[in-house]
């Protein structure tokens, strides 16, 4: 795999992607429409996301944050659209994309360890009829050693606490060592100590030239860890670097008439200019 | 009371089916789908009514593929309905299934005319008279072995059954666990969903002419619930599962000769008997399982507060 990774990560001689539609982007959608039920959900999407950028998605409940995500998994139909990464369809470059998805999608009586969970990311590599093996093992304890619950490799995964939990799902991403990556609110129900660990690791995978999409909720801190914004409401209200593009009357337009969460919003940007 | 041959075979049989059950089981009961075994054991009846009608014989190949081909067929089918028809899982299995199952009855009693089919017996099966059905006979020295045809289906059955969950174990594993990660490791979760289906399917049409459906799903389900008690790993999960199956079996068949004749009745059928053994099995297992038993959480419970806390460590630094 990793001749391979090399060809498509990062290189130097490709130019430097900003604004402009390049079809190498890591991550590029066009024209994207889903809908449940025939009800649509997400309207014509066009995004390219730069390369190397640590990127908020942010949106009210029910915006199609999850959905977007889900959409570019090809984990649910989509009406109509295609989707990229780096210039490629999805399903020739599922290697290179790695997932952490909501935490209460996955039931955690399930009879697995942390360090099972996290080797579940090597799966793709491993191929049908292989067994995990204990280098692999190795692999995920070393994933887990990174985002600081290496001790709890063998626990069975309902016997850890929440912020526990969702650092065995960022583990798992880590250990399978893509180059693009979608989080669906890691920073939901987490303490603080669990979230400063959670940001000082996505700053890490962006110093790795790594790119990483976020759905965040916290208004407030968005300025302070991303540097590029997605603001989602059925449609892409904007979309930029996190200076340009965050800004009080697209706030206003992504949440609508949601006065509370306006006021908050307001917070946030002052927050942000004092920052 | 004397053991004879047939008795041995009546728990061998009832063992095997254990065994076929126990494996594609524990999937299901981890994915929260233990109807789906109920559901897909009732809709078999119109394929075998089908072939039966169609073939006019009894236990021929053809029934058997109808009725497994039925069997996956009610999977794709509450799929679909709940898909499409904006019902749960639960509501449009029940839509299903209950349909078939009518539809399987309705065949069988017009066929009962002309040909012997007997619903009960789908329903509670004939062990005693699968026991009698010898498929072959060898002999070790002077002891002379008829191994009856239900062991010899069973018996592959159970042997395909292990051979699949050994060969995908790990895509049942993700799959099960989190099928949409399993799909963004290219593993197709959907697919692995009507492999297990298939294997529920085939296991149970296997199994119903021996036994009968009403054991098929307990012992699918049962012992696989029971041994989700005891242990925190799959791999022990499936094998302890099979393990309690098996043992249901025999002390079921002990408990069907040595009970009815104390409190004066003629006997019972083994195959019911088998099905309270596996109750037991999880009744005991909820009490005094080491980590989730009731009782045993009780009397720990004052020890684990002494227990250190083992917090997370804040993230390396790299
Ligand atoms: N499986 C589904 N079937 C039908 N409708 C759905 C389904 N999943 C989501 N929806 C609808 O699609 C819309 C977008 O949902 P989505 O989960 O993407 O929102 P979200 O932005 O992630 O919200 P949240 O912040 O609450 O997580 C919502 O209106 C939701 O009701
Ligand atoms: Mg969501």
């Amino acid at each position: 795999m990793s001749d391979f990774h090399n060809k498509m990560a990062p290189a130097s001689d490709r130019p430097a992607v900003e604004e402009d539609h390049s079809p190498d982007a890591p991550l590029s959608i066009h024209d994207l429409t889903v809908a449940y039920h025939r009800k649509p959900v997400l309207w014509d999407i066009d995004l390219d996301i730069p390369e190397g950028k640590l990127v908020g998605i942010v949106g009210p409940n029910g915006a199609g944050k999850s959905t977007l995500i889900k959409a570019c998994l090809n984990l649910i139909p989509t009406a109509s659209g295609k989707v990229q990464v780096y210039g490629k369809p999805y399903g020739k470059q599922r290697s290179l994309v790695g997932y952490v998805p909501q935490r209460e999608s996955v039931d955690w009586d399930f009879p697995v360890s942390a360090v099972d969970v996290v080797a579940m990311g090597l799966y793709r590599k491993l191929g049908w009829f292989r067994p995990v093996r204990k280098k692999h093992k190795e692999v995920a304890r070393e994933a887990l050693e990174r985002v600081g619950i290496g001790h709890l490799a063998d626990r069975q995964i309902s016997q850890l606490s929440g912020g526990q939990q969702q650092r065995v799902f960022l583990a798992r991403a880590l250990a399978q060592d893509a180059t693009l990556y979608f989080m669906d609110e890691p920073f939901a129900a987490v303490d603080a100590a669990t979230e400063r660990a959670i940001v000082t690791l996505l700053q890490d995978l962006k110093g790795k030239g790594k790119t990483t999409l976020v759905v965040h909720h916290d208004l407030a801190t968005v300025a302070q860890y991303f540097d590029w914004v997605i603001l989602l409401n059925m449609r892409v209200v904007a979309a930029g670097p996190t200076e340009e593009v965050f800004t009080q009357e697209n706030l206003r337009k992504a949440y609508g008439g949601k006065l509370s969460l306006l006021a908050e919003a307001g917070h946030a940007l002052t927050q942000a200019d004092r920052g | 009371m004397n053991w004879y041959w047939i008795d041995t075979w009546i728990v061998v049989i009832g063992a095997l089916t254990a065994i076929a059950c126990a494996l594609p089981g524990s999937f299901l009961v981890l994915r929260q789908m233990s109807m789906m075994g109920d559901a897909i054991s009732h809709a078999v009846l119109p394929g075998l009514a089908i072939a039966f009608l169609v073939t006019g014989a009894r236990a021929s190949l053809p029934m058997f593929v109808g009725a497994a081909f039925v069997g996956v067929l009610t999977a794709v089918f509450t799929q679909w309905i709940s898909t499409w028809g904006k019902v749960d899982r639960g509501a449009s299995m029940g839509i299903v299934f209950t349909t078939l199952f009518a539809i399987g009855l309705l065949l069988i009693v017009q066929a009962a005319d002309h040909v012997d089919l007997d619903p009960g017996c789908v329903l509670y099966g004939a062990i005693e008279v699968a026991a009698w059905d010898v498929a072959w006979t060898f002999s070790i020295g002077d002891l002379l072995i008829e191994v009856p045809r239900s062991a010899v289906v069973l018996g592959i059955v159970s042997l395909l059954n292990l051979v699949f969950v050994v060969a995908f174990f790990k895509e049942l594993r993700i799959s099960s666990f989190d099928p949409d990660l399993a799909t963004t490791q290219g593993i197709n979760a959907q697919l692995m969903h009507y492999l297990l289906m298939t294997q529920v399917a085939v296991t149970t049409v296997a199994a119903f002419e021996a036994v009968g459906s009403i054991i098929v799903i307990a012992m699918l389900v049962t012992p696989a619930a029971t041994a989700h008690l005891l242990t925190d790993r799959l791999g022990l999960m499936i094998f302890l599962a099979s393990l309690i199956g098996a043992a249901s079996a025999f002390f079921g068949h002990l408990m069907a000769l040595y009970i009815p004749p104390m409190i004066g009745f003629e006997s019972t059928t083994t195959t019911g008997m088998m099905a309270v053994a596996t109750g037991i099995f999880f009744v005991l297992a909820w009490l005094f399982a080491p980590r989730y038993g009731w009782i045993t959480r009780l009397v720990l419970g004052k020890k684990l507060i002494k227990e250190k806390p083992v917090g997370a460590k804040p993230l390396k630094e790299s």
